[in-house]
């Protein structure tokens, strides 16, 4: 079990030899850079592009205390076809779970490509004893997930135990074994922008193959400036240690405008390396339905009602 | 350490134009004298420096065109402006700054296409900041004795005013809201290479109704300038322009006891300390120097990185230049437009030659430039001596000089080291430096962790040879007024 | 029965952005109408409308709320006619319009007469920037109708506060019209709160109330100093208004002053 070794307070922990300073982040210049990309014009094929990617990057979400196998099953083939009457829309990347729907979600996506995520360690809010939580993951793993989503313990961060966040990310990416490691930052609750960037390079530091905004549980969740925040702490870890790790806004994402524009945010902080499920994800749930409208204008010319398109 | 590679554009933003219809652009146009437009004697073609497209014929104003301009302004100050209470004074300026507003994306489209600036820099910088300026001196109008409290403020008269290219209808609002709120009246002459949105800027006086001869707008070149102050009607010059200019302005006035203000050059320094907030102050400097083309009298054009940041702020710097996207002023998209005209191409491409000459290293991102128009691109010099040209003269154009210093006492001495001292930028998280350093440099605008922010109720002006007096704020009115005190 | 009928207004309060009556369900004769009559509870009401309304307001850029403010004018202007008929006439009310559009210019420019950089003797950058003091109530005066009205509700938005103005009790009517002019002004909702009715049931809650931080007495009639008395009771800043005057000090009134140091060294 890997330790980080105890230091005096006010002193960085020295996680991974290469890691790129911390230092801070002027909220002021973050927030108007994030506008300013925001404002980007993205039409005609652009935008047919974008959506698309859009979708082929979405872990379409059900993260909810009534979830049942049949809510699990509809979210699936509407993964698989979201657009019944328009097969070149694709498939999304992944659908998301909560861990006792793994098998339904298993079962329906067999043979499709998409990926099964569950969520783990206590989700969303991670008050739990590490031994606990741990075993959710390997509990989540045996069960079929192909990605775990996990929280960092934000009581610890936010009580200065660096020590103890950096650990967990380490235990749980062990217990993920071949399954891919995505690691929450709640960014909502961690109150500056310095601390959204010294949890990123945290998570990353303990083996995260994706960092990503929120639980989607509480506002604000994946707003543009964390994003950016986020986007290039990631870009910092791969200028200086060549590793790529990747990225997922969830949560408060439920307009195509607002997903056009973080992608322009990663396609112009990360190039477009960057753009593909491999190292991009987009956790909704309500914006697949209003990315199919949107495509729709954009193939027929005309504006579009919800009833056109299924719910599930 | 990743080699540099440019965006490529896997995903290409398709073109996103602001249409130009919202403009209707006379064939020809007069001056604007005493309320009524007089047909020029003399004429040129105005461009846009997008593509050399002749957009119009304006008038090259006389002595005598000018002299009529002059009389006007006279008659309106003697026959009812002088003596119009300010709160009625300030009614007027506020319907200006209202109907601007309602017009500004006109004005926008307008202003890119005859200047060259990013649609995407005048909609939402230069004419947010247009309309302000009035919105703000309006105020002001009848509350000078609060301004000048027992000093009995009162106009000084008629006011002549030459502008430059860089901002044309920003720099507009600049000198006549103030000008009008003091209760004096202007005669304006825009630059030679941008004179539409000033004319367009009539048609808002006939719209908010302002009495004729208050506002006179004759366009030209330096000859018109030239008429203008040495004019004896005229009894104060406010000129924003290069310092050779000035120079030769503050030299015809000698003795003539008018008054003038100058707003010329600068050679900012933008200095960036280690403990900055790193990729924000990334995008200082790139607004500092990219921003409008660099056409910025306050532009950073010198960037002091202090040595022990040096390596990652020049590799991230390079790299966010590869994501600027140079083109067509009218594209929502585009980040640095066209330069503003062939004389001034060749100025940047004279000075950018003698910076490889010396022995500067050039970095340029792969950018694609239109082939018709007058365009360069994004250009940043590292390893400068303070002696070489590009560090001492001032370019006006997107390229930056990067020098390195070790202490905030050299950064400092190194700042001042120069006949300029307009503006200069400081980057660290540091607050008592911010202050130590603000105290200590010679510039009438210090930056801390921004650069380019500017606002009407913001003074601005320079120390040294970057001219004198100040525009903006409670300090903007006193060079538009005569005191008993 | 000849010509036709007009339809008549009903005089409400205005509280948050909204006309609602009062929730006693009384109402008085004023001016030859019902008028709702404000009670305690909408006194209530009225102040934490104002309280959640302040900081959004505070917060605002001090263009934006001069904007604001000169859009209040554009819309009495419009409706010069009826604010004529509801006062002394249409002298007063240019006289009002241009009041507000002189105080509007105001908003950007108090700081640098009343604020700045004080030079302390030692390195350390010291400055003074006034702020609003929050939530304000004010006792408007019978005369002049409108006038009056405007001379007092208008100096503490200047500054960012909220305020809650009692009506004339005799002249309510212009009151209720301004609440309409505000209503479609651009003025965020709960800023300024009208409130019409009797004046003794109102002005002892707002006086004392604890979350209310300051009282303008200038239609007091009377009972000032018991006012002052319970104004004491949170420290109100107490402000004894005229009806008819025009300064900036009027703005500073309802200001707070706050002092920053800060070293300077490298």
């Amino acid at each position: 079990m890997a330790q980080a070794p105890a230091l005096p307070s006010g002193f960085e922990l020295p996680l991974e030899s290469r890691l790129p300073r911390i230092g801070s982040i002027d909220a002021v210049a973050l927030e108007e850079r994030a506008a300013s990309l925001a404002k980007r014009s993205i039409k005609r094929d652009a935008k047919v592009w974008a959506l698309e990617l859009a979708i082929r990057t979405t872990d379409l979400t059900t993260l909810e205390g009534s979830d049942t196998p049949g809510k699990v099953a509809a979210l699936s083939s509407k993964a698989i076809r979201p657009d019944p009457s328009d097969p070149t829309i694709p498939s999304v990347a992944a659908v998301c779970v909560y861990p006792n729907l793994i098998q339904t979600a298993k079962q329906r996506l067999r043979g499709t490509g998409i990926k099964v995520a569950a969520v783990a360690t206590g989700f969303p809010s991670g008050q739990y004893p590490t031994p606990i939580k741990v075993a959710d993951v390997r509990s989540a793993v045996e069960l079929g997930a192909d990605e775990i989503d996990m929280v960092i313990d934000r009581g610890a961060f936010l009580s200065g135990r660096y020590a103890k966040v950096y650990d967990e990310v380490v235990q749980v990416k062990e217990a993920c074994g071949d399954a891919h490691l995505k690691v929450i930052l709640e960014t909502g609750e961690l109150g500056t922008y310095d601390n959204v960037r010294r949890a990123t390079l945290l998570a990353i530091a303990g083996g995260a193959d994706f960092v990503k905004t929120s639980t989607g549980k509480i506002n604000p969740a994946a707003t543009l400036p964390v994003a950016l925040c986020m986007l290039e702490a990631v870009r910092d870890v791969y200028d200086q240690t060549g590793r790529r790790v990747g990225f997922k806004a969830a949560g408060g994402i439920r307009q195509s405008k607002q997903a056009i524009q973080h992608l322009v945010l990663v396609h112009e902080t990360l190039g477009p390396d960057w753009l593909t499920p491999d190292l991009y994800r987009l956790g909704a749930s309500s914006l697949l339905n209003d990315i199919l409208m949107q495509l729709r204008k954009q193939k027929t010319g005309v504006y579009q009602g919800a009833d056109y398109f299924t719910l599930d | 350490m990743t080699d540099l590679q440019p965006i490529p554009d896997d995903w290409t933003y398709a073109p996103a134009p602001e249409s130009r219809e919202i403009v209707t652009l006379q064939p020809r146009y007069g001056h604007f004298v005493g309320g009524e437009w007089l047909e020029p004697s003399e004429t040129y073609e105005t461009l846009a420096p997008r593509d050399e497209e002749p957009l119009a014929v304006v008038g090259q104003a006389t002595e005598e065109d000018v002299d009529r301009a002059v009389g006007a302004a006279r008659d309106a100050f003697a026959n009812g402006w002088s003596t119009l209470p300010g709160s009625e004074r300030a009614k007027y300026l506020f319907r200006i700054a209202r109907i601007l507003q309602e017009r500004a994306r006109e004005f926008a489209v307008l202003e890119s296409l005859n200047g060259g600036k990013p649609i995407k820099e005048s909609r939402d910088v230069d004419l947010p900041l247009a309309a302000a300026h009035f919105f703000y001196y309006a105020g002001w109008a009848d509350k000078l004795e609060y301004a000048f409290p027992n000093r009995q403020p009162r106009a000084v008269g008629v006011a002549g005013q030459i502008i430059p290219w860089n901002f044309p209808l920003l720099m507009l609002s600049w000198k006549i809201a103030p000008a009008l709120a003091c209760g004096n009246t202007v005669v304006l002459k825009p630059a030679e290479t941008t004179p539409l949105t000033a004319l367009l800027f009539c048609d808002v006086l006939r719209q908010a109704e302002l009495p004729p001869g208050v506002v006179n707008i004759v366009t030209g070149d330096g000859r018109t300038g030239a008429a203008l102050v040495e004019h004896d009607g005229v009894d104060k010059i406010a000129f924003t322009g290069s310092t050779d200019v000035g120079k030769a302005i503050q030299r015809r006035l000698a003795g003539t006891g008018k008054k003038l203000t100058l707003e010329l050059g600068g050679k900012a320094a933008n200095v960036v300390f280690d403990d900055c907030a790193l990729d924000q102050a990334v995008e200082g400097i790139v607004n500092g120097i990219y921003f409008n083309q660099g056409h910025v009298c306050c532009a950073g054009s010198r960037l002091f990185v202090q040595e022990s940041i040096y390596e990652p702020l020049v590799e991230k710097l390079k790299q966010r230049l590869t994501t600027l996207r140079v083109g067509d002023p009218l594209d929502k998209n585009t980040d640095v437009g066209a330069i503003n005209s062939r004389m001034q191409l060749e100025k940047i491409e004279e000075l950018v030659a003698s910076g490889r000459e010396e022995g500067a290293d050039i970095y340029q991102p792969p950018c694609r430039l239109p082939e018709k128009g007058y365009w360069f691109a994004p250009t940043v010099f590292t390893n400068v001596a303070q002696s070489y040209r590009i560090a001492q003269e001032e370019i006006f154009g997107p390229v930056l000089s990067v020098l390195t210093f070790r202490t905030p006492e050299e950064a400092v001495e190194k700042a001042n080291n120069t006949p300029y001292g307009l503006s200069a930028g400081v980057w660290t998280e540091k607050g008592s430096r911010i202050l130590w350093m603000a105290q200590r440099l010679r510039a009438g605008v210090v930056w801390a962790n921004t650069f380019n922010r500017f606002d009407p109720t913001s003074p601005f002006g320079g120390y040294k040879e970057s001219g004198f007096g100040r525009e903006g704020g409670l300090h903007g009115l006193e060079p538009y007024l005569e005191f008993d005190a | 029965m000849t010509g036709r009928l007009p339809v008549k207004k009903t005089y409400k309060l205005f509280i948050g952005g909204a006309f609602p009556r009062s929730e006693s369900g009384r109402t008085y004769e004023a001016e030859g109408q019902n008028v709702a009559s404000a009670s305690r509870k909408d006194a209530r009401d009225a102040v934490k409308a104002a309280r959640a309304a302040q900081p959004g307001w505070a917060k605002a850029t001090a263009y934006n709320r001069g904007q604001v403010l000169y859009r209040l004018a554009e819309m009495i202007e419009a409706r010069a006619g009826e604010f004529a008929e509801l006062c002394s006439g249409r002298e007063e009310v240019e006289r009002s319009i241009d009041r507000i559009v002189w105080y509007a210019g105001w908003t950007d420019k108090l700081a640098q007469v009343i604020g700045g950089s004080n030079p302390v003797a030692g390195p350390y950058f010291n400055f003074t920037v006034p702020e609003p003091t929050g939530v304000v109530a004010v006792l408007a005066p019978d005369e002049p109708a409108l006038l009056g009205l405007v001379t007092r509700v208008v100096p503490p938005l200047v500054g960012g506060n909220a305020v809650v103005a009692v009506a004339s009790e005799l002249r309510p009517l212009a009151a209720v019209e301004l609440a309409e002019a505000v209503a479609t002004s651009d003025v965020p909702g709960g800023v300024v709160n009208i409130l019409t009715g009797r004046r003794g049931d109102v002005a002892p809650t707002l006086a004392s109330h604890m979350d209310v931080n300051a009282i303008d007495l200038c239609g007091a009639n009377g009972v000032s100093t018991e006012l002052e008395e319970l104004a004491a009771d949170n420290v109100k800043r107490v402000v004894r208004g005229r009806a008819d005057v025009q300064s900036p000090w009027e703005i500073a009134d309802f200001l707070e002053l706050k002092t920053v140091w800060h070293p300077i060294g490298q």
